[in-house]
C-alpha cells in the first residue's frame, strides 16, 4: 500500500498542467505577435535605384561643380578627378544649398566646408562623398548609397 | 355568437396595438418611463448603453466649473468633430503620392462644403492639441493623479502621445510643401538615434534609428509607402487604439470614484473599532440611504441627494451637451475666420525654408537644432517618463480636487513661472550671442554636443531647481509643481520663440518682415 499512497506535492497536477497549459498559451501568441511585427519592417527596400546615371565626362567641364537634382548630390571636377557629394543634410534630411564657403542647410542652420566637413550648427557629420564611377557606356554613375572616404576622386 | 365576439375583440386589440405601437417601441427601446423622477432620471442613465458610463448620480461639486473646466469633455468633444469630419473627407481623398495633393485642392476649390469641412478638421485637430494640454495641467493642479487614479494619469499620457502622433500622421496627407519637409524633419528624428550610436561606433550592430525610421517610412524617403503607412495610421491605426483608450479612461474616472474631490472639511479621525478594524466616520453618512434613493416616491431628503449628489440626468448632461455646442462655434467660426493652408505640391529636392513643423512641435524644433537626438527623442522621452513616474513618486494624498490648495504651492508655481522663464530666455539668448560649442571648438566630438547643449542644459537646470525647491519646502509635491511649471513655461516659450523668431536657416530674426526675401 504504501507505494500507492503519495507524497504532497508542492502543486497540484491539475494545477501544473493549468499553468502549463497557459505559457503554452502565452509563448505562442507572443511568438505570433513577433512575427506579425515583422512585416511591417521591408525586405526590398522600394524605391528608384540608388544607381543615377549623370552624363559623359566631358559634360563636366574642369573647376566646376554641378548640382544633380536626380541624384541630390553635387558633383566636382578639379585638377584630381571627379568626385560627388552628397546634397542631404546630416542633421534631419533637409537638401543643402550650395554657397561660396561650401553648403549650408536651410532647415536648422548647419554649414558645411567646401568637401563636405561639418563647420557649424547641428549637423552630427560631415556630408558624405558618394562613390562615382564610369559605366560602359561612358557616362558616370553616381550611387546615392555607396559611402566612400572624403578626398578619393575619380581620375578619367 | 360567442365566437365571432372573440374574433371581434382580437381586431380589437390587433388596433389597439397598431396605435399603442410607437408608444410600445420607444418603451422597448429605452425600457423606463420619461425621466422625471429620481428613479426614471437613474433608469435612464443605467440602462442606456451610451450613458452608462456615468454614474446615476453626481457629486455636486464635479459639476462645477472651476472644478474641470469642462476641459477633458472638450478634448472628447473635439475627437467626435474629428472623426465625423475625417469620413467626410476621406470620401474624395486619394492617397497616393500623384493624386493627394489634387485630392485636397478638389475638396477645397469643388466639393459642396469641403473647404468648410477641411477647414474644421484642422481646427478641430489644433483645439484637440491644446485641450489635452490643457487637461493634464488642470490634473495636475488640482492635484487629481493619485490616490487610486494613477493608472488613469498615465492613460492619460498615452491618449496625449496619441493625439500628438494623429496630428503628425494626419500633417503629411496633402502632400503639399509643408507636409513633405515637415515630415522628412519628423522621420529623421526617429533616426537619430544614430546620432548616439554612430558617436558609440555602434549602428553596425544597433541600428535602432534606421530601423524606426524604416518602419515609418518603409523606404529611405518619404515617398507612396510612406503616404500608405501615415494614411493608415491617421484612419485607422490610431483613431481605433484612441477610441479604445478614451473608453478605457472614462470608465476609470468613473471605477476610480468620480473627478477627485477633497475629502469633506469635517471628516473626523478614523475610530478603531473593537475588531481593531479603523474605520472613517464622516457625518454624511451616518445613514446609509443605499437603493432607497432610486425607489419610486420621495428620497429620503427632498431635493438632496446622498452626500451633496444631484442626479445625472439632467444635470450633467446639461453640462456635457453646453461644452459640446460651445466647441463646435468655436471651430465653425475659426473655420470661416481662416482657411486650412495649402502650400505647393511637394517638392523632393527643394526643402521649404524654413520648413517648420505643427506650432505644438515647434518647441521640439527648437531643441533639435541643437542636437537632433537630445531634442527629438532624448528630452521628449525624458519629459514623458518623468510625467509617467509623477503619481509614483509623489503620492501624498492631501488636497485632492483643488487647485494649488497646500501651503505655498501657488507661490512656488509663480516663482518657478519667473525662474523657467529667465532660464530659457537667457539661454536662448546666449546661444544666439555666442552660439554653442562646435563655434568655439570647430572638431569637437558630436557626443559632447549631444550631451551637453542649451536643450539638456535647460532640463539639467530645471531638475536641479526642483530638487532644491523639494528639500527646502520637505515636500515631494511642491518639487513636482516646481518642475511641472517650469517645464509649462519652457514649452510656451520656446513654442513660441520658434514661431515667431525662426527664420529662414532656423537664423533669429525680431519679425516676420526681417526675413530676406529670395
Amino acid at each position: 500500500m504504501n507505494d500507492l499512497t503519495r507524497k504532497p506535492q508542492p502543486i497540484g497536477r491539475r494545477d501544473f498542467l493549468g499553468q502549463i497549459a497557459t505559457c503554452a498559451c502565452a509563448t505562442a501568441l507572443g511568438l505570433a505577435t513577433v512575427g506579425m511585427a515583422r512585416l511591417p519592417f521591408p525586405a526590398v527596400i522600394p524605391g528608384e535605384s540608388s544607381k543615377v546615371k549623370i552624363g559623359h565626362p566631358a559634360d563636366f567641364p574642369k573647376g566646376e561643380s554641378f548640382w544633380i537634382a536626380s541624384a541630390r548630390s553635387f558633383v566636382f571636377h578639379d585638377h584630381e578627378g571627379f568626385f560627388a557629394i552628397s546634397g542631404i543634410c546630416t542633421h534631419l534630411g533637409c537638401i543643402v544649398a550650395q554657397n561660396s564657403k561650401g553648403f549650408h542647410c536651410p532647415c536648422h542652420g548647419s554649414a558645411f566646408g567646401l568637401l563636405g566637413e561639418v563647420k557649424k550648427g547641428p549637423a552630427p557629420s560631415a556630408l558624405p562623398w558618394l562613390e562615382i564611377s564610369l559605366a560602359s557606356d561612358g557616362q558616370l554613375i553616381i550611387d546615392t548609397q555607396k559611402f566612400i572616404p572624403a578626398g578619393t576622386r575619380l581620375k578619367v | 355568437m360567442q365566437t365571432s365576439d372573440k374574433n371581434i375583440s382580437a381586431l380589437r386589440a390587433l388596433l389597439d396595438n397598431i396605435k399603442k405601437a410607437p408608444v410600445h417601441f420607444l418603451h422597448a427601446v429605452f425600457r423606463h418611463d420619461w425621466p422625471n423622477t429620481d428613479r426614471t432620471r437613474s433608469q435612464a442613465v443605467f440602462s442606456n448603453f451610451f450613458l452608462h458610463i456615468h454614474s446615476t448620480r453626481i457629486h455636486e461639486r464635479s459639476l462645477r466649473f472651476w472644478s474641470t473646466c469642462g476641459l477633458g469633455v472638450a478634448s472628447l468633444c473635439t475627437f467626435i468633430i474629428l472623426v465625423a469630419t475625417g469620413i467626410l473627407l476621406m470620401v474624395y481623398y486619394n492617397p497616393s503620392t500623384e493624386l493627394a495633393y489634387s485630392s485636397i485642392k478638389n475638396i477645397h476649390f469643388v466639393v459642396p462644403t469641403g473647404k468648410f469641412i477641411r477647414n474644421i478638421h484642422r481646427w478641430a485637430a489644433h483645439l484637440m492639441v491644446i485641450f489635452v494640454l490643457l487637461h493634464m495641467v488642470r490634473v495636475f493642479y488640482t492635484n487629481s493623479y493619485k490616490n487610486n487614479r494613477e493608472f488613469n494619469w498615465l492613460i492619460g499620457l498615452a491618449l496625449l502621445v496619441l493625439t500628438l502622433g494623429l496630428s503628425f500622421t494626419g500633417y503629411l496627407l496633402p502632400w503639399d510643401q509643408l507636409a513633405y519637409w515637415a515630415i522628412t524633419i519628423g522621420a529623421n528624428i526617429a533616426q537619430s538615434p544614430r546620432e548616439l550610436t554612430d558617436a558609440l561606433g555602434i549602428t553596425q550592430m544597433l541600428d535602432i534609428g534606421g530601423l524606426q525610421k524604416q518602419i515609418l517610412l518603409g523606404a529611405d524617403t518619404v515617398g507612396q509607402e510612406a503616404l500608405t503607412r501615415f494614411y493608415l495610421l491617421h484612419v485607422m491605426v490610431l483613431p481605433l487604439a484612441m477610441s479604445l483608450l478614451i473608453g478605457l479612461h472614462l470608465w476609470h474616472v468613473r471605477k476610480d470614484g468620480g473627478l477627485a474631490r477633497p475629502s469633506e472639511e469635517t471628516e473626523e479621525k478614523p475610530a478603531r473599532l473593537l475588531t481593531g478594524q479603523e474605520v472613517a466616520f464622516r457625518p454624511v453618512a451616518t445613514k446609509t440611504y443605499g437603493l432607497m434613493a432610486l425607489v419610486k416616491g420621495k428620497t429620503p431628503v427632498v431635493d438632496k441627494g446622498t452626500e451633496n449628489t444631484v442626479s445625472t440626468w439632467p444635470n450633467a448632461f446639461y453640462a456635457e451637451m453646453a461644452v459640446f455646442m460651445v466647441i463646435c462655434s468655436i471651430c465653425v467660426v475659426l473655420s470661416l475666420w481662416m482657411d486650412a493652408p495649402l502650400k505647393e505640391l511637394a517638392n523632393p529636392v527643394k526643402p521649404e525654408n524654413p520648413a517648420k513643423a505643427p506650432w505644438y512641435f515647434l518647441g521640439l524644433q527648437e531643441l533639435v537644432s541643437y542636437s537632433a537626438f537630445m531634442g527629438g527623442i532624448g528630452i521628449p522621452t525624458l519629459v514623458l517618463l518623468g510625467l509617467a513616474m509623477l503619481p509614483f513618486l509623489d503620492r501624498n494624498p492631501e488636497q485632492q480636487g483643488l487647485w494649488l490648495a497646500g501651503k505655498s504651492h501657488k507661490a512656488v508655481m509663480l516663482q518657478s513661472i519667473f525662474l523657467g522663464a529667465a532660464i530659457v530666455v537667457s539661454l536662448l539668448a546666449f546661444t544666439i550671442r555666442f552660439g554653442w560649442m562646435r563655434d568655439w571648438f570647430p572638431g569637437i566630438n558630436q557626443i559632447v554636443i549631444t550631451f551637453i547643449n542649451p536643450g539638456t542644459l535647460l532640463i539639467a537646470l530645471l531638475m536641479a531647481w526642483s530638487l532644491w525647491i523639494s528639500y527646502r519646502h520637505n515636500s515631494i509635491r511642491i518639487g513636482a509643481i516646481a518642475m511641472f511649471s517650469c517645464l509649462v513655461i519652457a514649452f510656451l516659450i520656446l513654442t513660441y520663440f520658434a514661431t515667431v523668431h525662426r527664420g529662414p536657416n532656423w537664423e533669429f530674426y525680431w519679425r516676420m518682415s526681417e526675413w530676406p526675401t529670395h
